[in-house]
């Protein structure tokens, strides 16, 4: 009997064996900050890319899925061991996540040696959109300098004449600056550059921007940095005096801590959670069910949107991930529902897009929420497209 | 020259600030010859329970003395449950028992408020710009620090110069075995030194909450800087500790404020915006080395061993 049974355990193994060879498992390594204060944007991030699967029925392209996640810290070289661990170890098939782009343009390099799909949700560096583009790279967001550049035009329309320029001094932070910059057409009085991300008193650069006398201040901090920004500016006695115009400061994670502080600051982005397209509003509602007491960001949208993006590619290509070409091929179609209500792809794969104004309210239950105004520029794109030989 | 003006007063606030986080560090350190890395810790314990009391008494003031008293207490358990095992070891062991601490508070924090910070809104009549001198304007609630702080500094003076309890706080920093020969009650002592250094980083803590926001972890920059001035100021010297904050604070403010425009006279803009914040981060420790190069044992040595 115990021989029988032995026997038939083994038959039934063998018999198990290819079947489970074949059940290819998608692997995906998802890079982003799950510790320290910026936690709350990679929790985001993961919460929207779950719900992401959920829609999907737990599954990419039909097969089954494997999410690692891993924690950069916000440091560039954690971020660039974690994504070297995702590929030398995990092999995974994708690589997505990313908020930061200090700890992007540290990953980068062995991504694109070894040949692995990156989608980036959120960091958005020159330098990836031109010359270090790459056939491998994907982003569901946009560059740094395009949402910036948008609050310029903005401003531009309102008939500001001069602005003080602060953000960090990091490869972000000098994109933004940049970018405001270049498409607006008044006179920029002074410009600071603060340690990043250990500053977080800013009294030095409001008082010299305050000397300086600008028209309005334009200002970009993301994380709880933006919330420490808007209060001390109102401490320091600047609001409704100059006039605040901001880029990635004001998003659905800081607006609870930022409350009135926030009110009557404009921002533009290029996701809001009220844009009328059926995916975005099955996503807003969907999360905020699964989430209570939490509200989808920018941050989430990109995750959400990336995850669709592998979801197409993987379902063109009937989950053949050996045909590199093939893969990119149907990456660069963009062929998903974006929560943004759908884009394409550029030559350095960075999306064609529209940017919005957002203003803060109030909503009939009393709470604070990001409202679309406007678009501000409509299929705009980055740019570095023309310095990125790919075609 | 107004802006001039203005970056002093940040300098002396930011200063005056450090100042709070750094006496309670030195003093302990001083006295009780142990390295406390928790000392943050109870920075942010400070800036939690103020934003948390806050809240439920619906009065800022209220709010910031009950977490006063709240941290007094709890740097009192932490002494009596943790520290008054570690007496008499090793430095290195005091590094590592605290540094678990830090651990412990930050995972305690996570656990009891949540990761995703509090915020402490100031009541108006703090929450705007008053007029200091004609033509400057200056934030009131960075004044209001700058004259509690100047308070507290001039109350620890009197406690440690001129009381029964300083009396005892000095001679034990200059010979704990004699003290403790004479009959004084040196474990309660110990207790008390300790509890008053978590009320003063807690009382740091919770007047920066409404400018820095509260988060986990938002004590362990700042302790950097702490210890970069009982360093500068010598262990164990309260004055040290003083005249080194509000050097540090000074050095650091006016470092940002102007050294930017500086370095863009001799190098190019982009450059010069590029280089000066890092370069800028970096005077105070090249403040420290200097101190440590012409005076090892700082400025103010409280002179003994």
């Amino acid at each position: 009997m115990r021989r029988t049974l032995l026997v038939a355990s083994a038959a039934l193994m063998l018999a198990a064996g290819p079947a489970m060879a074949q059940q290819k498992t998608i692997k995906i390594g998802f890079v982003s900050t799950f510790s320290g204060p910026t936690a709350v944007i990679g929790n985001d991030m993961r919460d929207s890319l779950e719900l992401a699967l959920d829609h999907l029925g737990r599954k990419i392209g039909g097969l089954p899925v494997e999410v690692i996640y891993e924690d950069d810290q916000q440091k560039p070289e954690v971020g660039k061991q974690k994504t070297e661990k995702l590929i030398e170890s995990d092999k995974v098939d994708f690589i997505s996540g990313y908020i930061w782009s200090n700890v992007l343009l540290a990953s980068i390099k062995p991504v694109v040696d070894s040949k692995t799909f990156l989608v980036i949700a959120n960091a958005g560096p020159s330098q990836v959109a031109g010359e270090l583009c790459s056939p491998y790279v994907f982003s569901t967001s946009w560059q740094n300098d395009q949402t910036p550049q948008a609050m310029g035009l903005y401003m531009n329309q309102k008939g500001v004449k001069s602005v003080f320029l602060i953000g960090p001094n990091y490869a972000a932070g000098k994109d933004m600056l940049a970018g405001v910059a270049s498409t607006f057409k008044g006179n920029v009085v002074g410009q600071e550059l603060t340690t990043w991300p250990a500053q977080l008193d800013f009294s030095a650069e409001l008082s010299k921007a305050k000397a300086a006398n600008p028209d309005s201040i334009f200002v970009f901090y993301p994380g709880k940095a933006g919330v420490q920004f808007l209060s001390q500016y109102e401490q320091a006695g600047l609001k409704g005096k100059i006039p605040l115009y901001t880029a990635y400061t004001i998003d659905e994670l800081s607006l609870p801590l930022q409350k009135e502080l926030a009110l009557g600051v404009p921002g533009t982005q290029e996701w809001v959670n009220d844009l009328p397209n059926e995916a975005n509003k099955k996503f807003v509602a969907d999360y905020i069910k699964k989430y209570p007491g939490h509200k989808p960001s920018f941050y989430g949208a990109q995750s959400y949107d990336a995850v669709n993006l592998i979801n197409s590619a993987v379902v063109a290509t009937k989950g053949n991930l050996s045909d590199k070409e093939a893969l990119r091929k149907a990456m660069e179609k963009a062929n998903f529902k974006s929560v943004r209500g759908g884009f394409k792809f550029g030559n350095n794969h960075m999306p064609i897009q529209n940017f919005y104004l957002q203003d803060v309210v109030k909503d009939a239950k009393g709470d604070f929420v990001l409202k679309t105004v406007a678009t501000v520029v409509k299929d705009g794109q980055d740019d570095f497209h023309a310095k990125c030989p790919m075609k | 020259m107004t802006l001039i003006i203005e970056q002093c007063l940040n300098g002396l606030q930011f200063g005056l600030l450090l100042f709070l986080l750094a006496a309670g560090l030195t003093l302990v350190f001083g006295i009780m010859d142990l390295v406390n890395l928790a000392h943050g810790s109870l920075y942010m314990i400070g800036a939690y329970f103020a934003a948390t009391f806050a809240a439920w008494t619906g009065s800022f003031v209220l709010g910031a003395m009950l977490a006063l008293v709240a941290t007094l207490m709890v740097g009192m358990a932490v002494e009596v449950i943790a520290m008054r095992r570690l007496y008499g070891r090793d430095h290195l062991d005091h590094v590592l028992a605290t540094f678990g601490l830090i651990l412990f508070f930050d995972e305690s924090v996570r656990l009891i408020w949540g990761p995703e910070g509090m915020s402490l809104p100031l009541p108006s009549w703090l929450n705007r710009s008053v007029q200091i001198l004609p033509g400057i304007n200056y934030s009131a609630y960075r004044l209001a620090i700058i004259v509690v702080t100047l308070v507290v500094a001039v109350l620890l003076y009197v406690l440690v110069m001129r009381t029964r309890m300083g009396m005892l706080i000095r001679a034990g920093a200059s010979n704990r075995e004699m003290v403790g020969a004479l009959g004084v009650n040196i474990k309660l002592l110990y207790t008390l030194v300790f509890g008053l250094g978590a009320a003063l980083a807690g009382l740091a803590g919770l007047m920066q909450a409404p400018i820095l926001t509260v988060q986990i972890g938002m004590g362990e920059n700042i302790l950097i800087l702490a210890f970069v001035i009982t360093v500068i100021g010598g262990i164990g010297s309260i004055r040290g500790a003083l005249v080194a904050a509000i050097f540090v604070g000074f050095v650091d403010t006016l470092g940002r404020a102007f050294f930017p425009d500086l370095l863009r006279m001799v190098l190019s803009k982009d450059a010069a915006s590029t280089a000066a914040p890092a370069l800028s981060s970096m005077l105070i420790y090249l403040l420290m080395a200097i101190v440590l190069v012409v005076k090892p044992e700082g400025l103010f040595s409280a002179g003994q061993k």
